[in-house]
């Protein structure tokens, strides 16, 4: 197999590796790089699960070579907050029930980081616009849409104080 | 025989803390404790395990539903670098023996195809290599020959086949799995009394959990013990883990499953044997630990827990009072290649089959055939969910044919709030419950007699609107005879479905709670917290939840049957009093006061009616903990540890095939209200309103009831509407993807689902908790075939098949017209 050297910013740090041409850019976040946050659920690019964000846009991981990310900065769930510091957004996840399994939550949580970047103040409309691009099968997803609302008015409080 | 109706006697349970108490805990939207670790990506799923020279496997699958394998040529796979085994049937069959099954008598399953391969998907070779890619491209260098055999795709063809069409030949000459009737009360006699005869074929698609995540299991043989150590994403390990020992051939202490976060079950991880089976058998061969996690289409094809699959023809009689009396039906099910659970999931339904309904006979007829698909499992009402929809859709076609109301006719038939505990004809007891209340209650919410106006506005306009209304029953916290008590030979007829748990306080005065069962999507962590915080009076961010494995598992049959809640309560308020008694015992003694003058308050063990009077817990741990010298010499022991095992709240043992006593007793309900705009034209449904009025008795944390609710319904929409394993005749699975296999997205979701709560606790259990995990798909389905149904009048079409989905909508609308003409 045909080997490639790749170096990337993820989450803010550099990464160099030597991997495989044909390795999909899921299994060289999980495996190579040990940041099991991100999640794989179909293989093909319908769930979600594994969208991680590539240069400021959501991609499906799981659907691209890790080569070809090659130069570019890559956030994944484990650049959001930690445990003792959510980020607004998990902040509200965690107090509108917008997660039960967890397993879509990473995916969720990058889609929605997208969103809010290019659309601070998005309405429900818009909201479930975007949310209509993963699957989750645990909440039915309304828990998911008031969690993104939530966001916004926690994101706009902290904007206030600033 | 079991006479339906209000036991005057009824059984006294074992229930200490009753639901009419002050609680500051309970009955909170607490957060959750699991969540943070979930929202920061540090939840630790199967494919997140690796351990040191871990090895991968990929299973080559079946491409045929039915056929004997005649060769398997896999050199060129062997021959390929970083391959280090490629294992068949046969190579497996050497160490490993065949899958847990508890049908009796059993059908034959083997994590590797031996011989022969019964459905699509069937793992035939496994490999083993040093990455999954290497162990995919090897799978795909084996070359197998096949001899094709017929293949049973049709479950009516099931019933008529023999020869190289019959599965599994060893249990008989025919796919007639099991063929067994039933009669409960005086049914022939209500059916010749009968004022009115309603008859109806209906069909329940397969469809099933599909969680996003797979099923996985990580693996590791220790030559030296002759132990296996697996990681699994599984439940019920500590209940019947040791049948997956015995399908190893070690002893049930040589094997080791370490439990881990599930993404998502909803019945489709009650008990994975294959997967772990398979990780395990190559870990031996190999020498190594092997990680084997499905990809989707192995999830699809063979997870082993498809839902039911069911033809019914269905009757009921009703008198000239309009009151339904008997209910009688033939049901084939379509368990797929192999038999897991024997007819669990028919006995599963006995415990509800009059639905709320004051109906005091019930005839069955039970078929169970075997035909080329992936075998059946558990799937989110454990075919209950399948029980609802024919009682709801026979009592929507009485309404109909007699020209009734729904309403009137439903509160006409209800089982009365002032009726419990109330014994059904098959000897099921239902505990509580108030179904007009939760009927009047969702009217209400509606705006019901609104909807029926904007009804009529919109048909002047052409549009079509139809209102659902389906009024079910949740059966909760299941005993395990209904695992075997319709098999023919009872076999292992085993009647425990304990849960445990073990707290301990350390000597800071924190509390770890360690829990037998796994985390799947439920909320197990918080439950947990929010009643020993009660119990003990604890600030929640002082417990700590663990998961224990099978070396350190109390019996534990985890999630599953609407159960989880109920049991796990049950156990910590029996851990909690061992710990309390202790607590106030040291306390006792630092304050030189009796245990009896002491109680609980914000944290402290404190003197009666003086808060903040006393020690802390932290200060009484502490003593506990490190100072026995100053306690007396007498049987006190040191630390602050309980393990508590909490057994099912009321059960009884089946007393003849037409009195299966009391089962399933723990009864919520549901009355679900969906409004629908069909488009004739396209077969389109929209829901533009939907009421969900649930009743799951005193409720631990109302956020995470209703996140069920909705997560539930979306499931429940989805059965109705979408989702559908569509096999060919040649039995191939024409939708194993998620491009294929539809499953509702935000699109497809009303803006809201709207929920109301009736509350009538359980008297058997701690606190009155009821079962509220299945509830949603339980019921959506017969409210949203009721609600097109309802937008359709116009062309009088029957929705008597799911999924509705706008091709076979449309069937029935173009049928309709042609007949007009």
């Amino acid at each position: 197999m045909k080997e490639r050297d790749i170096q990337v910013t993820v989450n803010g740090r550099n990464a160099k590796k030597r991997i495989e041409a044909r390795m999909l850019l899921s299994d060289f976040i999980r495996h190579e790089l040990g940041l099991t946050g991100t999640h794989v659920g179909c293989e093909n690019g319908v769930c979600g699960a594994c969208t991680i964000l590539v240069d400021g846009t959501a991609v499906r991981s799981c659907c691209t070579l890790a080569v070809q990310t090659e130069g570019c900065h890559i956030e994944t769930i484990e650049s959001l907050g930690r445990v003792n510091k959510l980020s607004p957004l998990q902040q509200a996840f965690w107090e509108k029930h917008g997660l039960q399994c967890g397993f879509c939550t990473p995916g969720m949580l990058m889609i929605m980081t997208e969103l809010l970047r290019q659309n601070p103040n998005p309405d429900r409309a818009q909201i479930r616009e975007r949310l209509n691009d993963n699957l989750c099968r645990c909440t039915g997803y309304e828990d998911i849409i008031s969690s993104v609302e939530r966001a916004v008015e926690l994101m706009r409080a902290e904007r206030g104080v600033q | 025989m079991a006479q339906a109706g209000k036991i005057h006697s009824p059984p006294k349970g074992r229930q200490k803390e009753s639901a009419d108490q002050n609680l500051k805990i309970i009955g909170t939207r607490m957060k959750r404790k699991e969540d943070p670790r979930f929202l920061t990506g540090n939840g630790r799923f199967i494919d997140d395990v690796s351990l040191p020279h871990m090895a991968h496997a990929a299973a080559l699958r079946s491409p045929h539903a039915h056929a004997r394998i005649r060769s398997i040529d896999k050199k060129a796979a062997e021959a390929l670098p970083g391959v280090l085994a490629v294992i068949t049937g046969e190579e497996a069959a050497l160490e490993t023996g065949p899958l847990p099954c508890f049908a009796n008598p059993p059908v034959e399953q083997r994590c590797i195809a031996l011989g022969k391969v019964r459905h699509v998907g069937e793992p035939v070779v496994l490999v083993v290599a040093e990455t999954r890619y290497i162990a995919e491209d090897a799978a795909a260098l084996v070359k197998v020959e096949y001899d094709i055999l017929p293949a049973i795709s049709d479950m009516l063809d099931a019933l008529n086949s023999s020869g190289d069409a019959v599965l599994h030949p060893s249990r008989g000459p025919s796919n007639i799995a099991e063929h067994r009737k039933y009669t409960f009360g005086a049914v022939d006699e209500e059916f010749a009394n009968a004022a009115h005869i309603v008859k109806r074929r209906l069909r329940w698609a397969r469809s099933g959990g599909q969680p996003i995540e797979t099923c996985g299991a990580v693996a590791n043989f220790d030559e030296g013990s002759g132990k296996f150590t697996i990681y699994a994403n599984t439940s019920m390990y500590n209940y019947i883990g040791f049948t997956i020992a015995a399908s190893l051939n070690v002893e049930s202490h040589q094997l080791n499953i370490i439990p881990m976060d599930a993404g998502g079950s909803f019945g489709s991880k009650l008990f994975l044997h294959k997967v772990p089976v398979l990780a395990a058998t190559a870990a031996r061969i190999v020498g190594r630990p092997v990680k084997y996690v499905e990809d989707r289409v192995d999830n699809m094809m063979a997870c082993d827990n498809h839902g039911s699959d069911r033809i019914y023809d269905a009757e009921l009689a009703i008198d000239s009072s309009n009151h339904m009396t008997a209910l009688r039906y033939r049901v084939i099910d379509d368990y797929g290649a192999y038999l897991q659970y024997g007819l669990g999931t028919h006995g599963n339904g006995f415990s509800q089959t009059v639905g709320p309904y004051r109906i005091r006979a019930v005839g069955a007829e039970i078929i169970a055939v075997l035909t080329n698909k992936c075998q059946q499992g558990a799937c989110r009402g454990f075919g209950s969910e399948v029980t609802n929809f024919m009682i709801e859709r026979m009592v929507d076609a009485a309404v109909s044919e007699l020209k009734l109301d729904p309403v009137q006719f439903r509160y006409d038939n209800f089982i009365q709030p002032e009726e419990f505990p109330y014994q059904i004809p098959t000897g099921n007891l239902y505990d509580s419950g108030n179904y007009p209340g939760a009927l009047k209650m969702a009217l209400g919410m509606l705006d019901y007699q609104g909807w029926r106006r904007k009804q009529q506005e919109a048909r002047a306009e052409g549009r079509y609107i139809g209102i659902g209304l389906a009024s079910c029953q949740e059966k909760g916290v299941f005993s395990a005879t209904e695992f075997w008590m319709l098999n023919r030979e009872k076999g292992f007829a085993l009647t425990s479905s304990p849960e445990s748990v073990s707290i301990k306080i350390d000597t800071n005065g924190k509390a770890v709670i360690s829990l037998h069962a796994p985390h799947w999507g439920n909320s197990p962590e918080t439950v947990a917290t929010m009643v020993l915080a009660e119990q003990l009076t604890l600030d929640p961010k002082d417990i700590a939840i663990t998961y224990s494995d099978t070396d350190h598992g109390l019996p534990g049959t985890g999630p599953g049957g609407s159960r989880y809640t109920v049991m796990v309560t049950g156990a910590v308020a029996g851990a909690a009093r061992i710990l309390k008694e202790k607590l106030k015992r040291v306390a006792g003694h630092m304050l030189e006061t009796s245990p009896h003058d002491l109680e609980f308050s914000n944290g402290r063990v404190s003197i009666k009616g003086i808060p903040g009077s006393g020690k802390t817990i932290a200060e009484v741990a502490m003593q506990s903990h490190m100072f026995r010298l100053s306690f007396p010499d007498d049987d006190l022991t040191s630390g602050l540890d309980a393990n508590y095992t909490y057994d099912h709240p009321l059960a009884t043992l089946p007393k003849s095939e037409s009195d299966f006593g009391i089962f399933y007793p723990i009864m919520g309900h549901m009355c679900h209200m969906p409004v629908v705009e069909v488009d004739p034209k396209t077969g389109q449904v929209k829901i533009l309103d939907y009421v969900a009025v649930h009743d799951c008795g005193t409720m631990i944390n109302p956020m995470t009831v209703d996140g069920h609710v909705r997560g539930g319904t979306a499931q429940g929409i989805g059965t109705a509407l979408y989702e559908e394993f569509q096999y060919d005749p040649n039995g191939q699975l024409r939708n194993a993807s998620f491009y294929d296999y539809l499953m509702p997205r935000v699109a497809e979701m009303p803006d809201k689902i709207r929920i109301g709560h009736i509350i009538t606790p359980s008297p058997y259990t701690e606190y009155g908790v009821k079962g509220a995990g299945e509830g949603g798909r339980m019921v959506a389905p017969p409210a949203l075939a009721a609600a097109i149904e309802d937008a359709l009048r116009p062309f009088n079409v029957k929705i008597d098949t799911l999924p509705a989905t706008p091709a076979r909508i449309r069937t029935l609308v173009r049928a309709a017209e042609n007949q007009r003409g």
